[in-house]
């Protein structure tokens, strides 16, 4: 293995990933119902300042600019034909800011979802979903990015065609998916569901897990679901900070640093092995994220009950997994 | 299950055993199934609307209501809808015909900035399955493509959705628009999507705030009855 996601989960026990694009970018300027992947050609002065702080809060992976820089996304833009250019650019410039970083600094190539649904329920066909991440990867590759980094994935589906598509540009990969409804992804996907998707894939992540979804608390409820199963791939805990709260017209998440540098610690209890911040995550919050990583012990297995004692109550009573789970009405009928 | 369970002869079935089994086969998503069964009611001299209410909607209410209990997830939902879609089909014309009661009808979209449509399409196929006329505008709506369609449309709610923190504040410039004209009491309006709260759709002066689809539906078919029975005492 040679690739840089690689060589550093090898040499340490725990990584940190970044915070979030989006919540900094629009305290950057960026105006609602505009593209982010724009700002890669049009603004890369702000991108590398995007860049630049998790690399100086202590992060040692950071996601590219280019989440919504497929051609579904983009196509809302009108800019569907300007995939590979705003992917490319994206990674080039994280290239940029991670070769001058004075260490190892990983560029992964965030790819996020299509926002279609995928057939049979949507119009998405598994064709079509791997040709628009691929043409994303190879812009993403063309750029200099380390790592495909899929992520905020609801259909298992849609997982699949990222691994596809990894594959056919000979790309090394990680990939989460956002558990945010009673703690299971949109579509209902468990944690324990993942780690068998996951296990069957051709194409295996370097790293799986979890990132944005509800609070830190769930986040963590996932990630425990995750090893819980005994996976041997690398687990992702990429958690919100806190919950959205609307404010004097403007959004705030409400967990500070101090509850974020006690998530991250949690997280690596829990064992996920890279660990970062997913929306409302500032570079305040990695930095503190960082200080308790490498200031704490590892300690055991946090508990449900430790974790909702340390960052807060659950959004919901189960997350489908274990006893106690809600289970659908036995269905009468079979099809013959 | 044993085998003489396998097949169920619909036509077989008394009334009361059908709209159950009816009920079943939309939580399975069942589209032939439902289709076969709009028929056999109808067939029977069933009134196209008790078709709808008793069979169609009331099945469509459990779904919704194992929705809202995260038992059921979005891809059972949206086969449930296609089900409820094929029974639909055959109900709509015999519905006007028969100067059936409305239930309502919805103008919807993402407000404008805002281009995420998943949560905005459920809402509008669960509103479906729950008997109301939609019409959906799509993404990115102004303040004047929801006049103008609410006007066009004579429509009885406004549901509005937005999944970003920069675009739900445009929600209060429909609502305000809406105020100046004078024709903010002629509508439901119905908010919805992940930032939002019960706070902010109070803050901005909505009707409500939905948490998800079921929710929706359940909210627009309680003030689509106050409405009625405004009118009634009217």
């Amino acid at each position: 293995m040679t690739d840089a996601l690689s060589k550093l989960l090898s040499t340490r026990d725990w990584l940190m990933a970044d915070g979030a694009t989006g919540t900094t970018l629009f305290n950057m300027g960026l105006q609602s119902g505009d593209a982010p992947e724009l700002w890669n050609a049009d603004h890369p002065d702000r991108i590398r300042t995007l860049y630049q702080g998790p690399v100086d809060a202590g992060s040692d992976i950071f996601l590219t600019n280019t989440f919504g820089g497929n051609a579904s996304r983009l196509k809302l833009h009108d800019a569907q034909d300007r995939v590979r250019e705003l992917n490319r650019l994206g990674a080039e410039l994280g290239r940029e800011v991670a070769d001058k970083a004075g260490r190892p600094v990983v560029v992964a190539g965030s790819v996020g979802p299509t926002g279609e649904i995928m057939a049979p329920m949507g119009p998405l066909t598994h064709e079509l979903a791997v040709e628009m991440f691929h043409e994303q990867a190879e812009g993403l590759k063309e750029g200099g990015a380390d790592v495909l980094w899929v992520e905020t994935i609801s259909a298992p589906e849609e997982y699949k065609a990222a691994a596809e598509a990894a594959r056919l540009a000979g790309m090394p990969w990680a990939g989460t998916m956002s558990f945010d409804t009673a703690g299971r992804t949109m579509m209902g996907v468990t944690s324990a569901d993942m780690v068998t998707m996951v296990n069957k894939l051709a194409h295996k992540p370097l790293a799986f897990g979890a990132n944005c979804g509800v609070g830190s608390s769930d986040l963590l409820r996932t990630v425990l679901g995750f090893t819980a199963q005994g996976p041997e791939i690398p687990v992702i805990a990429k958690g919100n900070a806190g919950i959205p709260k609307y404010q004097d017209g403007h959004i705030h998440y409400d967990g500070t640093p101090e509850l974020m540098a006690k998530y991250a610690v949690m997280a690596r209890d829990a064992g996920a092995k890279i660990i970062g911040g997913c929306c409302g995550t500032t570079t305040e919050h990695l930095k503190a994220m960082r200080a308790a990583l490498e200031g704490t012990p590892t300690g055991p297995r946090p508990t449900l009950e430790q974790i909702a004692e340390t960052l807060g109550g659950f959004s919901s009573a189960s997350d489908g997994t274990g006893e106690g789970a809600p289970e659908a009405r036995t269905r009468r009928r079979r099809r013959g | 299950m044993s085998d003489e369970e396998d097949d169920i002869i619909l036509s077989e079935l008394d009334n009361e055993e059908l709209v159950q089994q009816m009920h079943d086969d939309l939580y399975d998503g069942l589209k032939e199934e439902i289709e076969e069964g709009v028929n056999i009611l109808l067939g029977r001299g069933w009134q196209p609307y008790q078709v709808l209410t008793e069979a169609l909607v009331a099945g469509m209410t459990i779904v919704g209501n194992d929705f809202r209990d995260g038992i059921l997830f979005v891809p059972e939902v949206l086969l449930a809808a296609n089900a409820m879609k094929g029974g639909m089909a055959i109900l709509k014309p015999l519905l006007a015909e028969t100067g059936a009661p409305r239930m309502g009808k919805m103008v919807i979209g993402t407000v404008k900035g805002d281009i995420h449509d998943i949560g905005k399409n459920l809402v509008s196929m669960m509103m479906e399955g729950a008997g109301f006329e939609v019409v959906d505008l799509g993404i990115n709506n102004s303040v004047d493509a929801y006049l103008e369609a609410l006007e066009a449309e004579d429509a009885d709610i406004l549901g509005m959705s937005a999944l970003l923190t920069t675009t739900m504040p445009y929600m209060k410039v429909v609502i305000d628009t809406l105020n100046e004209k004078g024709k903010r009491g002629d509508y439901i309006v119905l908010v919805g999507g992940a930032p939002l709260n019960e706070e902010f759709g109070r803050a901005i002066g909505a009707d409500a705030y939905c948490r998800d689809a079921a929710v929706a539906v359940e909210t627009a078919k309680k003030f689509i009855a106050r409405k009625h029975n405004q009118m009634a005492a009217g």
